[in-house]
């Protein structure tokens, strides 16, 4: 928006620029207890997820108690796609923090480069995830166990789709010039949203995929 | 280049329509959220009329079974979702900032946000009459199965997006009041400082940050169950319906101390103010304070020892625990009046109710915590009285202070006493006749959420009384209704500070410009106001 120019601030009142200049500022701050608030949201979701799988007889619910579909929970024998999609996010978390040193280091080309990249693995591993529903053979209504996979997994796509945009913004603001290694708060505070993003998809995998059945 | 043209000061509280609907004045947002508020607590007020007449008499006609249950319902969602909870922070919103010196909220185009989801999630929540099944009409607690598609209609689902989103916007305020206190505080305005007001916002905003949350989760969930076949919440298909009573409570319990702290801050700024005296033991409170939002977070289950899934001694103990750092702050409160030159002012007398209405209601619920008492009092008439002694006696008597007590800072006029002293007498006549004997009634075993009850069983005097209360009740309103309007119109100016108050808002002009201060006095205790007042510090920059 400002096409090639410099923002200038014109402010010459010290009282402008007082609050937020010490510490943590106030956004990244802000960002931090946001993520609180939806830890407590997944913690809400795996909570529930925990009680019904261990009120279940066996897990993944038998034949015998849902039907033919249960012989299709089995996430187990096939995790391989999973998998990739976990290091696809893995990696993209790296490259968010590569962007952000870059910019502290005033590197704004490294910043571009570097969401950019993560922008991609992002779109990568909700597309990945859009592909692996369509292959797994049961559905939303199929029982505890679909109702928690796609609960679950399904919340986790929807953070995934709103860091994607978060990026987006970030890598538009970035390509226009806007952060500087004094000003790039958004830049902090998406990264740490990506990060919390990632975290809770490595806690769902080996939730779903690697923690042994009963 | 200094070329930062300062606006002249504006006449803010005169300006037009949309400079309200396009504010992010923390100050006018602090007042919509009040006016939103108490709108929703008159229709809320009008829903509970209606229970009340239906159960003036036995075996009454009046109102059908499904539109009682619609108007119970529809009563508790909105005192609690669209009234206790969003006045509380509306006044947290107006006066958090003035009091630590700031110029206005961390966010404030956030600020305006949470205030506008609040209106719309109103109107979405009782946009439930309006469909063929009527309104949501389980509870507010909305407990599977009643809650599944089978046993309700389109109003339930309207419902539950309407919490959610009241609940989005508690939690976006929450981030905002915590950086704000975190972050925004004048030099000099240490933690230790803060007002008491301050502290509980503080705690409020925790509470409010890791429990909204949960019920969010399990609103999604009972969505999922109720419109995609999901199998969270009926057992017959392995699903658990304790487990919503978990995940409700797991919220529900906190939020009962969302719903109070921020009112225990406005006793604790009057209390001193009209008695004279600083607070007694300011950080036995604050510790009281923290100690009853981390012990808020063990005692969910209490709400469940019917269901015989949870564990009773853990629930129990901690529930009396909790009572504890209550009762600190009560001894607090007593200590302070002690020996005060008291000045019987309607903000003083509206905190008294409350010092008294909440403590039959805080021993009520010492009752309710021992569980072979709670096994016979369970969804009693009982549980219907100790909540309304909490949350009305509490709460609603709580906001009264306030509003008195910072109306002149809102306004620049002050309320007028006679009608303020009419009022609180009705009020709490009224309150007492209304809620003291439904204790009487729960014992005789009046369940709740009844429609009809039958004239052989004993509850109808009580009953009568009980009505005859709530009309009482709804009759206090008017002459506050009208004190505001007179107010308003041609009311006493205030000044800056007409009660000779402590705390930093009473240091600006009422109402405050724009941005608050032009000029802040020094900070050196939790009462600045006060300190210059009595020459404690020098302030050379005053004009006075």
């Amino acid at each position: 928006m400002t096409s090639g120019t410099a923002i200038v601030v014109s402010h010459d009142d010290p009282h402008a620029l007082e609050h937020g200049n010490r510490g943590i500022s106030n956004p990244i701050l802000g960002m931090i207890l946001f993520i609180c608030s939806e830890v407590m949201f997944f913690a809400g979701l795996f909570a529930a997820y925990f009680n019904v799988r261990a009120n279940a007889p066996v897990w993944p619910p038998s034949v015998a108690e849902v039907g033919p579909i249960a012989e299709k929970f089995n996430l187990h024998a096939e995790p391989w796609f999973a998998a990739t999609l976990t290091v696809v996010l893995v990696i993209s978390s790296f490259t968010c923090q590569f962007g952000v040193w870059a910019i502290r280091r005033d590197d704004r080309k490294g910043l571009v480069r570097a969401i950019g990249v993560t922008l991609v693995l992002g779109i990568a591993f909700l597309i990945g995830q859009a592909y692996d529903y369509s292959q797994l053979g049961f559905g939303l209504g199929d029982g505890t166990f679909g109702t928690t996979f796609y609960t679950l997994t399904g919340f986790h796509g929807a953070h995934v789709l709103a860091g994607t945009i978060m990026l987006s913004v970030v890598l538009y603001r970035a390509m226009s010039g806007q952060f500087s290694a004094r000003h790039h708060d958004a830049v902090e505070a998406t990264s740490i949203y990506w990060h919390f993003v990632d975290v809770v998809w490595v806690a769902l995998f080996s939730l779903l995929y690697v923690l042994p059945t009963h | 280049m200094a070329t930062t043209a300062l606006t002249p000061a504006a006449t803010a509280y005169r300006s037009g329509l949309y400079d309200w609907v396009t504010t992010t004045d923390h100050k006018k947002i602090g007042i919509l959220y009040v006016i939103n508020s108490f709108l929703f607590f008159l229709i809320g007020g009008l829903f509970a009329l209606g229970v009340r007449s239906q159960l003036v008499v036995p075996d009454n006609k009046l109102i059908s079974p499904e539109l009682y249950n619609q108007l119970f319902t529809m009563h508790a969602s909105i005192m609690i979702f669209l009234f206790i909870i969003p006045m509380l922070a509306g006044f947290g919103n107006y006066i958090v900032p003035l009091m630590i010196g700031a110029p206005d909220m961390a966010f404030p185009r956030i600020n305006a946000l949470s205030f506008w989801m609040l209106p719309l999630a109103g109107i979405i929540m009782l946009s439930g009459f309006l469909t063929p099944g009527g309104a949501a009409a389980e509870g507010w607690t909305s407990y599977s199965p009643l809650a599944q598609r089978a046993y309700s209609g389109m109003g339930t689902d309207l419902w539950i997006v309407a919490v959610a989103l009241i609940g989005t916007s508690s939690i976006l305020g929450s981030v905002n009041f915590l950086v704000t206190i975190f972050k925004m505080r004048a030099p000099g305005m240490t933690m230790f400082r803060m007002p008491i007001m301050v502290w509980t916002v503080l705690v409020t905003s925790v509470l409010v940050l890791m429990a909204t949350p949960v019920l969010t989760s399990g609103l999604i969930m009972l969505f999922i169950d109720r419109n995609y076949g999901g199998h969270f919440f009926d057992p017959a298909t392995g699903g658990n319906a304790i487990l919503w009573q978990n995940i409700f409570w797991f919220y529900s319990h906190p939020a009962v101390y969302i719903m109070i702290l921020p009112a225990m801050g406005m006793i604790s700024e009057i209390l001193p103010v009209f008695s004279r005296k600083p607070l007694f033991g300011y950080k036995a409170f604050v510790f009281a304070t923290a100690g009853i939002g981390a012990l808020g977070f063990s005692v969910w289950a209490h709400h469940m020892f019917t269901t015989g899934a949870v564990y009773l001694p853990f629930f129990s103990f901690m529930t009396f625990l909790i009572a504890v750092p209550t009762g600190v702050k009560m001894f607090n409160w007593i200590a302070t009046l002690y020996r005060g030159q008291l000045t019987f002012s309607t903000p003083l007398l509206f905190a008294l109710g409350f010092l008294s209405m909440f403590l039959i209601g805080g021993i009520d619920g010492a009752f309710s915590a021992a569980v072979p008492v709670d096994f016979a009092l369970h969804d009693t008439y009982w549980v219907v009285a100790h909540l309304h002694y909490v949350l009305f006696g509490g709460s609603v008597f709580g906001v009264m202070a306030g509003t008195y007590y910072w109306f002149p800072k809102m306004s620049g006029r002050k309320l007028n006493e006679t009608l303020g002293k009419i009022q609180f007498v009705l009020m709490f006549i009224g309150f007492n006749m209304t809620f003291f004997p439904m204790h009487l009634l729960g014992l005789d075993g009046m369940p709740r959420r009844i429609a009809v009850y039958a004239s052989t069983a004993g509850w109808s005097q009580l009953n009568l009384v009980a009505t005859i209360g709530s009309i009482i009740i709804a009759t206090s309103m008017l002459p506050f209704l009208w004190n505001v309007f007179i107010t308003l119109r041609n009311g006493e100016p205030a000044g800056d500070d007409p009660w000779e108050g402590n705390t930093l808002e009473w240091a600006t002009t009422s109402p405050p410009p724009p941005y608050n201060f032009d000029h802040l006095p020094p900070i050196r205790s939790e009462r600045p106001v006060f300190d210059v007042r009595h020459g404690r510090v020098a302030d050379h920059g005053s004009q006075a």
